[in-house]
């Protein structure tokens, strides 16, 4: 115990006089300078060089939220789907997606990023050939162009509606529960649902002129102006991450499944249950008590090597202030201090979320 | 009298002959029947897998084996050799620049000291791994002397022309990272596991602080960390290399990972065990070298080397800091006039060095799964 405190104290005094050798301050001071480099991927917030390096760091902390985020959804959709392939009798495409997952899952995640990246913009035209659909999205190798929806002022009216909907909804679908609960009589909730949310947005938005206009993205010159540009920077991240992380997902998922015993299935189907409602009632939610743990870490492994944007230059957080800010500043304690408070910050939060979830899906035992 | 056709035909009860199983239910067909046609969803599932082999699998054949180039000077000699240019693998890109992919920039005349070193590392990897070895015993001391060995060798001194870790690289910086963080990562991660579950609340949330620091925190950060600012936690005047730095650093987030899965394990030992004994007078140290860690870190094998294989893979972030690694060495020979644009093989064959590697450590982890399952 003395000797780890001693090393913990030996180190505080190394930093200290380390420091003081080559003339450098501990202060966050530069935060509040120009950063003076550019951004080209900050679709949440305005950034300009003539920005101070905390609004770097801010612009980097979004677009790794954004990465990791449409990472997360495309990872566990494609995971699921790949998980319940590899559990089909087919056996060509169980044969398959067992290649695709190994070959995947066994080759480091850096090089599938790179390879993505490498892919996205050597075989994708120039944006003057970039094939477009319906003249709205256009794909090249400068990014993907898509409208900008553009919103008037009016737009609040349908948002208010839309939230009341969802209220609306929540409460119905509990009402609905007791109702089922005490007399056995069950409403077509999902419809009924759906219908208020869709229809009542709808009505809202002819209701209030429409308020929603779109900016299409017309080629000048040699790029696209006007619309949404998805840069492919972000594109071979995203999807080389999901990919990554679903073959992961995929073992989770024929693992969690196959952990529930054939006899829950029979007893279903003894009881009358027909097999959408086996799955849905009876195999999910004992499946997910083990899927969701090792899903959880697997989410937590793809906002970590989200960090990899570094190597093909997509902004995020470490490669704005852990990256060019270092350089530029000299300031390797706090710029790293900053980088890994984040990351921390993000693995508990998502760590808490997934707890919360596991907690409502567990087993209550009485 | 029975009639001639063999539907009609009656036989006293108990005389019936065996009959085959329906064709349709048996053989190629019934299987395929079962497997592959048995619903609509199934037919079109088939359908669509055997289109997009068909598509695939002949196409990437003609492009990697049958049209592909094995010997040539530079590229545009490759593309002369295909009847389309760029239209087939160039497979002379690799084998012009495999020394350095294996080796890295390790002096010429040295390279031998790589060998010797690998031929070491796979009768240790022997020694540790199959339990039917000839004199094991000595084998395991073996295996406990070879790291400083293989240091010695790789890094000279002591009478060998001394190398610079500049010069580490390739496949050779890629087996180095990766078996130091293993074999290390070890005995601390058991240590820190150990710490974890202390009734010394000091220890005890040191131990979790760091684990869980180094869980939260990416690779890279860290790596960041040891290229920029790891000589400041020294004591001033000494100075680290940047690779025994990143071997620091690598180690210790091995460790962490390590932890975890030793913890899992101990948590799978019933408490009747630790209270057997200390029903025996056992002390801490003894209980755990005689009765918890034999079992609980034979439980955690597949766990420890899904780690392993987390940990090689991760090596090549070191090419984010500069080291040159396969993949770094590999961009850099892109950068070559010589072979610019050919990152399809350099990429194909990395990842099959890698895939080799790593599938193979999993299979011997299911196959040891197999063996130490003991049926309860």
């Amino acid at each position: 115990m003395a000797v780890l405190f001693a090393v913990l104290a030996m180190m505080v005094r190394n930093v200290v006089i380390n420091l003081a050798a080559i003339g450098k301050e501990f202060s966050f001071g530069f935060l509040f300078t120009p950063a003076g480099y550019d951004i080209t991927f900050s679709p949440f917030i305005e950034y300009t060089s003539r920005s101070t390096h905390l609004r770097a760091a801010a612009v980097g902390v979004f677009n790794t939220l954004l990465v990791a985020a449409s990472g997360i959804v495309l990872a566990t959709i494609m995971g699921f789907i790949l998980g319940i392939v590899r559990l089909s009798s087919n056996w060509i495409a169980n044969r398959i997606v067992y290649v695709f997952i190994e070959f995947a899952r066994n080759v480091p995640v850096l090089l599938h990023i790179f390879f993505v990246y490498g892919l996205v913009v050597i075989l994708l035209p120039a944006p003057k050939k970039a094939p477009s659909i319906w003249d709205l999205f256009y794909l090249s190798n400068r990014g993907f162009f898509v409208p900008s929806p553009v919103f008037e002022s009016a737009m609040w009216i349908v948002a208010v509606v839309l939230a009341a909907a969802i209220i609306f909804t929540i409460f119905f679908k509990r009402w609905a529960k007791q109702v089922q609960n005490r007399t056995g009589h069950r409403y077509p909730v999902f419809w009924i649902s759906s219908g208020v949310i869709i229809g009542a947005t709808a009505i809202a938005f002819i209701a209030a002129g429409m308020p929603l206009t779109w900016e299409i993205p017309v080629l000048k010159g040699f790029n696209y102006k006007g619309g949404m540009s998805i840069k492919p920077e972000f594109i071979a991240l995203w999807f080389a991450l999901s990919y990554y992380t679903s073959c992961f997902i995929a073992e989770i998922v024929r693992g969690g499944i196959l952990a529930v015993s054939k006899g829950q299935t029979e007893a279903a189907y003894a009881v009358g249950m027909r097999p959408n409602r086996t799955l849905q009632l009876i195999i999910i939610p004992q499946a997910l008590r083990v899927i969701v743990p090792p899903l959880a870490s697997q989410y937590l492994n793809l906002t970590k090597n989200s960090s990899l944007a570094i190597a093909i230059g997509y902004m995020d957080i470490t490669a704005t202030i852990g990256g060019i800010t270092l350089m530029q500043t000299g300031k390797e304690m706090e710029t790293m201090l900053i980088v890994m408070c984040c990351y921390l910050v993000f693995s508990l939060t998502i760590s808490a979320l997934m707890n919360w979830f596991n907690r409502s899906i567990k087993l209550k035992e009485r | 009298m029975a009639n001639t056709t063999p539907s009609q035909q009656t036989y006293l009860p108990g005389n019936h002959p065996d009959l085959p199983p329906p064709v349709s239910t048996s053989g190629a067909i019934g299987w395929a029947r079962n497997n592959l046609f048995s619903s609509p969803l199934n037919i079109v599932l088939t359908v669509l897998s055997a289109w997009f082999l068909w598509t695939m699998i002949p196409p990437l054949l003609t492009w990697g084996l049958f049209d592909a180039v094995w010997q040539a000077d530079s590229r545009k000699d490759c593309w002369a050799q295909m009847d389309v240019p760029e239209g087939a693998a160039c497979w002379a890109f690799i084998a012009d620049r495999l020394q350095v992919f294996i080796y890295g920039f390790y002096p010429e005349g040295e390279r031998w000291r790589v060998n010797l070193s690998f031929v070491l590392f796979v009768i240790a990897a022997l020694y540790a791994l199959y339990d039917r070895m000839p004199a094991r015993r000595y084998g395991l001391w073996y295996c406990l002397a070879f790291p400083f060995i293989v240091a010695w060798l790789l890094f000279g001194g002591l009478g060998l022309t001394p190398v610079e870790t500049n010069d580490f690289g390739g496949i050779m910086l890629t087996m180095v990272l990766g078996v130091t963080a293993i074999a290390f990562s070890l005995p601390i991660g058991i240590v820190l596991a150990l710490g974890r579950r202390s009734t010394m609340p000091v220890l005890r949330i040191v131990c979790v602080l760091f684990i869980e620091f180094i869980r939260g925190v990416p690779l890279i950060a860290l790596l960041f960390v040891a290229s920029t600012m790891l000589n400041y936690f020294l004591p001033p005047g000494t100075f680290f290399d940047l690779l025994f730095r990143v071997l620091i650093i690598m180690t210790l987030f091995a460790s962490a990972y390590a932890a975890e899965v030793v913890r899992g394990g101990l948590q799978g030992i019933p408490r009747g065990q630790y209270e057997a004994a200390d029903a025996m007078g056992l002390t801490y140290w003894k209980t755990h070298r005689l009765i918890i860690l034999p079992q609980a870190l034979k439980i955690s094998i597949p766990g420890f080397i899904n780690t392993f294989i987390g940990t090689f893979k991760d090596t090549t972030l070191v090419l984010i800091i500069g080291m040159m690694d396969p993949l770094g060495i590999g961009r850099s020979a892109l950068a070559d006039a010589e072979w610019a644009g050919l990152a399809r093989e350099m990429y194909l064959f990395i990842a099959l060095f890698f895939f080799i590697c790593c599938f193979s450590m999993s299979r011997y982890s299911l196959h040891l799964e197999k063996k130490l399952d003991t049926g309860h």
